[in-house]
């Protein structure tokens, strides 16, 4: 008894010391860690910050820029920064009023698709920074300051933002900030930021947990389309082949779904399926005209054949860069749309 | 006798007089004769079997394996004894690094078909369909990488620690790996979830299973040490930096702003294990930064630099991704807390149920606010719910597994699992989340996963509204 109370005591002992010694000043730790010197910093500490801190000294025009980009991003990001063929696209979606208001209108329109750089990007800091640190894709690094700021440059000029004529510098970069499009379309006023200032704010979706009898959510379904299953590879392979489900063999052809009921004419399938959100009859929308697609492709002995898979498969290059999403119609429907379009696409 | 002379003095060919028989050299003799007799009829009857099944499960998709009613006294796999049963195994250290079963070969990190269009900025989905518990295998660990991944050299790298302007931070410090590794460490489970997870599903249904719809998640134990203890060490200045810049030392050199807040509570680690061994390259070896309850694109990999800073940096993937779209044509910035979620894995899409009866259904619930306090399963659309058992240990910011018996009729049926974590809040259906926030967000997609089970078997994804 006594002896415990002596080893009891001891640590006590230890434990009062260790908790003041803790609570005045920080641990150290002898031997670990050296100082950086200034030139490992500057090596390393190369990001730019929204009021621009950590922004070197240079200057880079429009026209410098497009020779660059050219010679390096053109490949990926496109001529105009518009491709969507390796990356999303950088330009294209902002207007001469975005430019004046801070918000890009266009992010209201659900019926706009995709979502370009330009459109989001609030802050010139982050093109600057991110080109300097990551950019070209396969070479990061290797811009030099001015290159960055031509660059950067070329690509506000592609969006319309600065003209021609521009050279943007460490001078000008604040100034050249007030016209970014969506410079005023940001917000933090939400909980998902564990950075935000007070007031700290609850969180917008608030939901209850009824247990019985609740209402249940319609049953107007979004399944995947049968001819979809096999989309993923088999998923039998993806799936242990033993326990308590195996997998689904979804390299079987699916049944081909049953024909839809016959329609009165094709334009409520193209309301049905939102094809005249991206083409029109005659001439280009965001696609090309569906007239233009029928003249061009009704010499082909399979024009039929392979204007139904178009439709279903999407695809991008025939008219551009722009891709056309996979659509998911029963095959019958497409074959449908695609005889109309062949036969002229006539209203 | 010694080991010594055994193996020095019998050259290899030598050593061949003593080596055993193949298996099959071991059945032998008048018993085992009797056993195969009986085998052979008893297999006749299995193959036949089988083949029924097959043809009923071409119907359904099902790659059912039946057990079979014993005729010619039994089952053949108890009857007449498998080669491993009857013969040597493999020695010890065959594989220095062991591997999994040969015939696990289907559980496999995959990526999406067409998500992306390079496999250096891409993701791989984690297979949750097919993992127990709670902790990811490191094979199996979810990938994101932006500018390609690398195995870099630990006796190379070193982790930078400076101040954006000199009062911020008194000394800037260089570690090595070596220096970092004798600090004191601590070990803890986590879940790591990317912020575009389920995003495909934000409009409709997109994909077919829980590998992509849940997959870019996992969960681990990382060991490491606490980044306020060296920024401590380092001097910093924790009343004026509330910010601080995390750097990665891949091509991309990815950045992201963690707040002070986090770091503060001791969580934030600057971690180099992973479940008992160091992290794997894909995963950010030899240091990354684990963030709990954060976003997957916070705990930056290859982790070369810490700036402590007094504003946010925003860096490309807080300004151009990582940015959720709201109805009012707003971006959220800097959204990064992993809203309490959960899904049912087993059954789950793309599975196929081999029969009626019995089945555990079984899933998983996390929350990047603390821990799980309850989860509940309906298997009728939402209608009801019973809570499902959650299984110890439940840890904060960490999955939890749940488990709830179900008799499956045969009838079709809607799985469904929703989450409450210890802060009250409720995982949303998907019609309250879009209620909300729309359906063009891409990213913190938290709503309830539906799984049709079908009367052939088959599970099917399903949204109801």
């Amino acid at each position: 008894m006594c002896s415990s109370r002596k080893v009891f005591a001891a640590w006590a002992v230890v434990l009062a010391l260790g908790t003041s010694c803790a609570g005045a000043q920080p641990r150290e730790f002898a031997g670990i860690g050296r100082a950086a010197t200034a030139s490992e910093i500057a090596a390393w500490d190369i990001d730019v910050r929204p009021d621009f801190k950590g922004l070197p000294k240079g200057r880079g025009s429009v026209a410098q820029g497009q020779d660059i980009w050219e010679a390096k991003c053109a490949s990926c990001h496109g001529v105009f920064g518009e491709s969507n063929e390796v990356f999303s696209p950088l330009v294209g979606g902002t207007t001469a009023e975005d430019v004046k208001t801070g918000r890009v209108a266009r992010l209201l329109d659900p019926s706009f698709p995709g979502r370009t750089t330009l459109m989001k990007v609030p802050t010139l800091s982050t093109l600057w920074d991110y080109i300097h640190r990551a950019m070209p894709w396969n070479a990061p690094k290797s811009l030099t300051t001015d290159e960055v700021y031509a660059v950067t440059a070329f690509l506000l000029n592609l969006g319309g933002v600065v003209g021609d004529d521009y050279v943007l510098s460490d001078a000008n970069m604040a100034q050249t900030q007030a016209r970014l499009p969506n410079r005023n379309g940001m917000t933090t006023r939400h909980a998902l930021w564990p950075g935000r200032t007070a007031p700290k704010a609850v969180p917008d979706v608030r939901a209850t947990a009824c247990r019985v009898d609740c209402e249940a959510e319609p049953l107007h379904a979004s399944l995947l389309p049968d001819h979809a299953r096999g989309a993923h590879g088999n998923l039998a392979d993806q799936n242990r082949p033993v326990g308590a489900q195996h997998g689904a063999n979804t390299a079987v052809a699916a049944a081909v779904s049953a024909a839809s009921p016959a329609r009165a004419n094709v334009s409520a399938l193209l309301g049905q399926y939102a094809c005249t959100a991206c083409h029109r009859a005659e001439g280009k929308l965001v696609g090309p005209g569906l007239g233009d697609a029928g003249k061009r492709h009704r010499a082909r002995a399979d024009a039929l054949e392979y204007l139904t898979g178009k439709i279903r498969s999407g695809g991008s290059g025939v008219w551009g860069d722009v891709p056309m999403p996979p659509q998911t119609l029963p095959e019958a429907d497409a074959r449908r749309i695609a005889q109309w379009i062949l036969d002229g696409a006539k209203p | 006798m010694s080991s010594d002379n055994d193996s020095s003095s019998a050259p290899v060919t030598a050593s061949a007089g003593r080596l055993r028989r193949a298996p099959e050299g071991f059945v032998r003799g008048a018993d085992a004769g009797v056993v195969f007799r009986e085998a052979r009829q008893g297999r006749r009857d299995f193959i036949r079997q089988a083949f029924a099944t097959a043809l009923a499960g071409a119907a359904g998709g099902a790659a059912a394996q039946s057990n079979p009613v014993p005729s010619a006294g039994g089952d053949p796999h108890i009857l007449q004894a498998p080669p491993h049963t009857l013969g040597l195994g493999q020695p010890v250290a065959t594989d220095g690094y062991g591997k999994p079963s040969t015939y696990e070969a289907n559980v496999q990190r995959r990526q999406s078909p067409g998500l992306t269009q390079t496999a250096q900025s891409s993701v791989s989905f984690a297979p949750l369909q097919s993992l127990f518990g709670i902790v990811t295998p490191n094979g199996l660990h979810f990938e994101r990488h932006h500018q390609g991944w690398w195995d870099v050299d630990p006796s190379k790298h070193r982790l930078m620690v400076n101040g954006s302007d000199g009062a911020l931070l008194k000394s800037p410090k260089v570690f090595t790996m070596d220096e970092l590794m004798r600090l004191p460490a601590v070990s803890r489970f986590h879940f790591i979830e990317c912020g575009a997870n389920t995003g495909m599903e934000w409009g409709n249904v997109a994909v077919p299973t829980v590998q992509y719809t849940h997959g870019m998640l996992s969960c681990a134990e990382f060991t490491g040490v606490p980044l306020n203890l060296v920024l401590e060490m380092c001097g910093a200045d924790f009343k004026r930096g509330r910010y601080v810049l995390a750097e990665g030392a891949d091509g991309s050199s990815m950045t992201r702003t963690i707040p002070m807040e986090l770091i503060e509570r001791g969580e934030v680690l600057l971690a180099y294990g992973c479940n008992g061994e160091m992290l794997r390259p894909e995963n950010g070896y030899p240091l990354r930064l684990v963030v709990p309850g954060v976003q997957g694109v916070s705990w930056v990999k290859y982790l070369r630099r810490i700036e402590v800073g007094d504003q946010p940096y925003a860096t490309k993937d807080e300004a151009i991704h990582y940015v959720d779209l709201m109805p009012d044509g707003r971006h959220r910035q800097y959204s990064s807390i992993q809203e309490c979620k959960s899904v049912v894995t087993t059954p789950s899409g793309g599975q196929v149920l081999l029969d009626k009866g019995f089945y555990n259904v079984s899933g998983l619930a996390w929350s990047g606010r603390g821990r799980i306090k309850r989860v509940d399963v309906s298997t009728d659309g939402g209608r009801n719910w019973r809570s499902a058992r959650l299984e110890a240990p439940v840890m904060s910011k960490c999955l939890a597994r749940f488990n709830l018996d179900w008799v499956w009729d045969g009838k079709p049926a809607i799985v469904q699992s929703r989450a409450i974590d210890e802060t009250g809040y409720v995982q949303p259906t998907y019609k309250q989340l879009r209620a909300v926030r729309g359906r063009r967000s891409i990213y913190h997609n938290n709503a309830i996963q539906s799984w049709l089970v079908t009367e052939s078997g088959e599970v099917r994804n399903v949204q109801l509204s």
